[in-house]
């Protein structure tokens, strides 16, 4: 057999309807979930410019939105989700510099990016709607 | 564990994808730019909150901000665009569809990226 045929032996992914959440696997869908969030997010954010240079009607309709329940809801997710992508993409930081792999280290940053994000969200929440 | 790669493969050093490290790169240079562009932004936002028509315009027009937030949304469009692709090379398995799929997504990031700036720049520069 040439060495291109080789049979391989490679790691096999989890199968999902046998498989417990733990913290480190819930973590990191969580990590690609607010991604997607901040992207359609980062859209919203452009659009909120766009507005603005257009004119103060286009503005008003747009800012009408934003003080529903329903926006606040968008804005204050969009905090959750900035704040909790931000803190375990750094963890991911260090990860790819080869730092935190042991399975008590990836719990320790694993809760450490719980509590961060959990209290960074609850501040600005709290302070967005005193200033409102 | 032995190394999975053929001598060929390992010689190239492109991975499985074959097309090397730059998409990987790109998304931690976007993700380290983001750290304190984010911090900056999500502080500015909650302080905006309840700001009308002439203080949103007055805070975006500023030059310091300008520069930040183009920034923000240039590099936040591109960091979401290279996260997105990799999302759909996961789940999308059809040729066509993920083809068509991460140019769809490159293309709404270019357009209102370049959208956005054009209006930062108006609300900065007056017109």
């Amino acid at each position: 057999m040439s060495v291109a045929n080789r049979p391989v032996h490679r790691p096999l992914s989890p199968h999902l309807q046998v498989y417990r959440p733990q913290l480190t696997s819930v973590l990191s869908i969580l990590h690609r979930a607010t991604g997607i969030a901040l992207s359609v997010g980062a859209l919203y954010l452009a659009t909120w410019v766009i507005y603005a240079a257009a004119s103060p009607k286009a503005y008003a309709m747009f800012q009408s939105f934003n003080v529903s329940i329903v926006g606040r809801i968008v804005l204050g997710g969009w905090l959750f989700c900035a704040f909790y992508h931000l803190c375990n993409g750094i963890r991911h930081l260090f990860w790819d510099a080869g730092y935190g792999f042991e399975l008590k280290d990836a719990y320790r940053s694993g809760w450490i990016v719980v509590a961060v994000s959990a209290i960074a969200t609850a501040v600005s929440w709290i302070v967005g709607l005193r200033l409102v | 564990m032995s190394d999975l790669r053929t001598p060929l493969a390992r010689a190239r050093g492109l991975g499985s994808a074959r097309e090397g490290v730059h998409h990987w790169w790109a998304q931690r240079l976007t993700a380290i730019a983001l750290i304190p562009l984010v911090v900056w932004f999500a502080i500015s936002l909650v302080m905006l909150s309840g700001a009308d028509y002439g203080m949103a315009r007055a805070w975006i027009g500023s030059p310091l901000v300008m520069v930040l937030l183009i920034l923000t949304i240039v590099i936040g469009l591109h960091h979401g665009q290279l996260g997105l692709q990799v999302v759909i090379e996961d789940y999308v398995h059809g040729d066509g569809w993920k083809l068509a799929l991460i140019v769809a997504v490159r293309f709404v990031a270019v357009v209102f990226g370049l959208a956005a700036t054009v209006a930062i720049l108006r609300i900065g520069f007056g017109g």
